[in-house]
């Protein structure tokens, strides 16, 4: 081989007016090679795939490419030197089948007239050389998720590319996909793709990467040999400090039962089926109950049918002895229910108010905050706000007065934690709530979910990252297709198994499962 | 010092006035060259008329008198703009308030002339008229997901043809105008409490001038400092958020399209009670003045004290914009100014939402860096 890299990305420097993005970074992928980028959210790795893509250009260094220095003013320049990515969210049309997407912007043509019947011997070839397995007739809304992000990979390699950039492309896969993919990613790095791998998760990391190139707040860290490293060492440069990977939980006894559901059935806003059929669990004090599964299972309708946002439209609902199956959003908070919601920006927070008027956002008409005459307290809401803020530590350019959305994702979701938790709630609803962020904020938000446990509180997690399923549960309901198919010790469990419940492959009967969470067994 | 130095960019107010005054001055170009266009000689002469508007009286009596006419006209348009300004921050685009203005005047001079009632009264019933029809526009959202410019467009129209039905009966015999108020029943009239004396006695100057600054005043309360503001504007902003919060969205949506409804429908009893026009039974188009109110808001930066301003700048150029000779120029180009600014103030809209976002996230990440 001439030249052992294939991209070179010396000395970047980017800066945005008051902020250097990249700090002098350098990347070489070498041929071949399966490279890691790893770093927190805002660390740089977007902006640094922004400048190899030709969106931004960098104000110093050099791209070579196979040892040449290149130009690449924009992305047309990119896909002509071979750079392909596929995006964390795809890029494909709906309705249109695999094929069409895959040859989409290349067609070949004759007279005009579009001429499949070659593509679609070149996509079958390259989807039996590398194990992409697709059907090339179906349509992108028919298929999974995991045939999608195939088809993505497949149109890289339908472009001859020889570079390809993977974007956080486990987020959305069951763990036997994500296998897969790690597979696949093999083997095209085995074909001598060069493959540069974007990631936050430690784990995959080290399964799959020969090297990893870490960034932490615009600056270059280190570049490291990943079989000669260890998760710790990796979690650390990339946070600056140790981290703890895996929550300290002690074990509790469950006490009372807080939450009680009963044969609940919540209609699907998407289609006609129920999202959520018949559903029985309880949820006690003093534990953490995960729900599993993989998005689009019921997961989020469950939460809106328990939290009041969707009507239910059978069974019975009941929060500390008292039936809350028809109560408002408004009495079911105001009865001990806090909620993290799933989408912080739908949901959680109104990003163009203050982080004052966020923080009130669920007590905001207690007389605490409003005068006998309908006005608001502002110099309460004001002080109040600057106890949270103190409290949970939330950062912010002009503390209680920021607008929220030019809050960073990390202190949004800790100033919608610290408003649900000091609300001291019986029952606490978290949805994905580290969906998105970095280490060390997951590493909070974990520790401050394990002391609501601690302190007696009841917790339903709707998770659908495993490692964290795994580490802070104290008992988890797989769900699947709207149903609760299996109930787990998350002590007993393994990742795999976990992920055999996910995708179906394997259920409980309602004999086995014992949704209380007293003793196996011990059924009252 | 945890700030830093704050640039004068900013400033939220002065990025609004900023914004409006830029939209004003290339809405005037732009309308100085069509006047250019279509008569190259008078149009320097146009443009001066129609921003001088009373002021081309020479006599100091006779301007203010003039000056008095632009303000009776002022106070309806304010209220429609404040019952779009209001029903827009609840995110809702009150294109009904046209049709709110027209049962509005339906009511009060069908209370002022059918019914011979008292001033107060037939106040009373235009709010009330105009609150009925915001609240069959909320309905139809809330409950039947009906989109509220649909509703509202269509109930601009039928209200039109039942004001002309209701009014026909009170019209003059040899014309499509309805009676006047003051050879009819007097006690109708609002009140001026000797404001005319101000203008030269101009005796359509009432409190409705005053009222409905006011009202505007009253208005900016209730959005910033109420615990009603903060839900109307939550939701506004976000109305998924606002329900998950368990706010009443449903009961809110309502509630701010009656709310609405009531300023437009106040606005028609400031004009038609003040006596200075008379309903034409035979109307074939909806009062411009509910379309007018849109431009007024938008200019106003969505505030309502802005929009105190706008609306007197808007009535300002129309009233001017009479004064041009018919002959040459369609009596549209004070419409056309008018239109050219609103299309003008949504760009400068996004570069100002532009300017603040790149600023504020800019400071975020300063602050952020040195934090490390």
């Amino acid at each position: 081989m001439a030249e052992e890299y294939a991209i070179e990305m010396l000395n970047i420097t980017k800066r945005f007016p008051g902020i250097v993005a990249n700090d002098n970074i350098t990347l070489q992928l070498k041929k071949g090679e399966i490279h890691a980028l790893l770093g927190e959210n805002g660390a740089g790795k977007s902006t640094l795939m922004s400048v190899l893509f030709g969106l931004y250009q960098a104000e110093e260094g050099i791209i070579k490419k196979d040892g040449r220095e290149v130009k690449i003013m924009d992305p047309n320049d990119a896909n002509a030197l071979g750079i392909g990515m596929v995006h964390q969210h795809f890029k494909l049309v709906q309705c249109f089948t695999v094929l069409d997407n895959i040859i989409l912007g290349v067609e070949t043509t004759k007279h005009g007239i579009l001429q499949k019947d070659e593509a679609r011997k070149k996509v079958m070839a390259l989807s039996d050389k590398y194990g992409l397995k697709v059907d090339p007739d179906a349509k992108i809304e028919d298929i999974t998720v995991g045939m999608q992000q195939r088809t993505e990979i497949l149109k890289m390699l339908y472009r001859d590319n020889e570079i390809l950039i993977f974007d956080e492309p486990t987020a959305v896969l069951t763990p036997a996909e994500i296998d897969e993919l790690m597979q696949i990613m093999k083997n095209l790095a085995a074909e001598g793709k060069s493959i540069l791998f974007i990631s936050h998760k430690l784990q995959e990391i080290i399964m799959v990467a020969d090297r990893c190139t870490v960034l932490r707040r615009g600056k270059y860290i280190a570049t490291v040999n990943v079989p000669e490293s260890t998760g710790k060492e990796l979690s650390s440069m990339m946070v600056g400090r140790d981290v703890k990977l895996v929550a300290d939980k002690e074990d509790k006894t469950p006490g009372d039962v807080i939450l009680k559901v009963e044969n609940m059935t919540v209609a699907s806003r998407l289609h006609n089926n129920n999202a959520v059929k018949n559903v029985s669990f309880e949820v006690r004090e003093s534990e953490i109950v995960c729900i599993a599964g993989i998005d689009g299972n019921g997961q989020t309708e469950l939460i809106y049918g328990l939290s009041g946002l969707e009507p239910i439209v059978s069974g019975k609902i009941t929060l500390s002895g008292k039936d809350i199956s028809r109560a408002s959003v408004r009495e079911r908070s105001r009865a001990g229910m806090s909620h993290i919601p799933e989408d912080r920006h739908k949901h959680g927070l109104i990003l163009d108010y203050s982080l004052a008027y966020n923080m009130v956002l669920q007590r905001y008409f207690e007389p605490q905050f409003r005068s006998g005459m309908g006005f608001l307290k502002r110099k309460e809401i004001f002080s109040y706000a600057d106890k949270l803020i103190e409290q949970y530590d939330v950062r912010s350019g002009q503390g209680a007065a920021t607008r929220v959305r030019s809050m960073s994702g990390g202190n949004q979701q800790k100033a919608i934690i610290a408003r649900e938790l000091d609300k001291d709630p019986k029952l606490l609803l978290a949805v994905q709530p580290t969906r998105g962020l970095d280490v060390g904020a997951i590493e909070y938000i974990h520790s401050q979910l394990i002391a609501q446990r601690d302190e007696g509180h009841a917790v339903l997690l709707v998770s659908l990252e495993l490692e964290e399923v795994l580490s802070i549960s104290d008992r988890i309901l797989v769900m699947y297709e709207g149903e609760i198919v299996g109930e787990l010790d998350p002590k007993k469990t393994k990742r795999d198994e976990l992920g055999l419940y996910m995708a179906g492959a394997k259920r409980q009967s309602p004999g086995e499962m014992n949704t209380s969470g007293g003793e196996p067994g011990g059924n009252r | 010092m945890e700030t830093g130095k704050k640039s004068i960019l900013e400033n939220e107010g002065f990025l609004a006035i900023l914004s409006a005054l830029l939209c004003i001055a290339a809405g005037l170009l732009v309308g100085y060259i069509v006047l250019l266009i279509i008569n190259p000689a008078g149009g320097t002469e146009a443009i001066i008329t129609i921003l001088k508007n009373y002021m081309t009286y020479p006599s100091k009596p006779a301007a203010l008198k003039y000056l008095g006419s632009t303000l009776v006209k002022t106070a309806p348009l304010l209220m429609c703009a404040l019952s779009i300004q209001f029903c827009y921050q609840a995110g809702l685009f009150n294109i009904g308030a046209a049709g709110q203005y027209v049962a509005g005047a339906g009511a009060a001079l069908y209370g002022a002339l059918a019914l011979g009632l008292p001033w107060y009264v037939c106040t009373l019933m235009a709010m009330a008229a105009g609150a009925l029809f915001g609240c069959i526009v909320g309905f139809l959202k809330a409950y039947c997901n009906v989109n509220e410019v649909i509703s509202g467009i269509m109930l601009n129209w039928i209200g039109l043809y039942l004001v002309n039905m209701l009014l026909s009966g009170v019209k003059e015999v040899a014309s499509p105008y309805t009676i006047t108020i003051n050879s009819t029943n007097p006690s109708a009239l609002l009140p001026s409490l000797g404001l005319e004396a101000l203008f030269s006695n101009n005796k359509y100057v009432t409190i409705a001038v005053p009222l409905s600054v006011l009202i505007a005043i009253l208005l900016w309360i209730l959005l910033n400092k109420t615990v009603f503001g903060y839900e109307i504007t939550a939701t506004g902003l976000n109305k998924d958020a606002a329900r998950y919060c368990g706010m009443r969205e449903k009961k809110n949506l309502i509630l701010t399209l009656i709310i609405g409804g009531m300023l437009a429908g106040l606005g028609a009893a400031f004009l038609y009670l003040s006596g200075y026009e008379q309903w034409q039974t035979t109307a074939s188009s909806v009062p411009v003045m509910g379309f007018n109110g849109i431009a007024a808001t938008f200019l106003g930066g969505l505030n309502p004290i802005g929009t105190i301003f706008s609306s007197y700048f808007i009535q300002h150029i129309t009233s001017g914009g009479s004064y041009l000779d018919k002959g040459v120029y369609p009596s549209q180009i004070s419409d056309l100014i008018s239109a050219i600014i609103i299309y003008l103030c949504s760009f400068v809209l996004f570069f100002k939402t532009f300017i603040r976002g790149r600023a504020a996230a800019r400071k975020e990440r300063t602050r952020e860096v040195k934090a490390s």
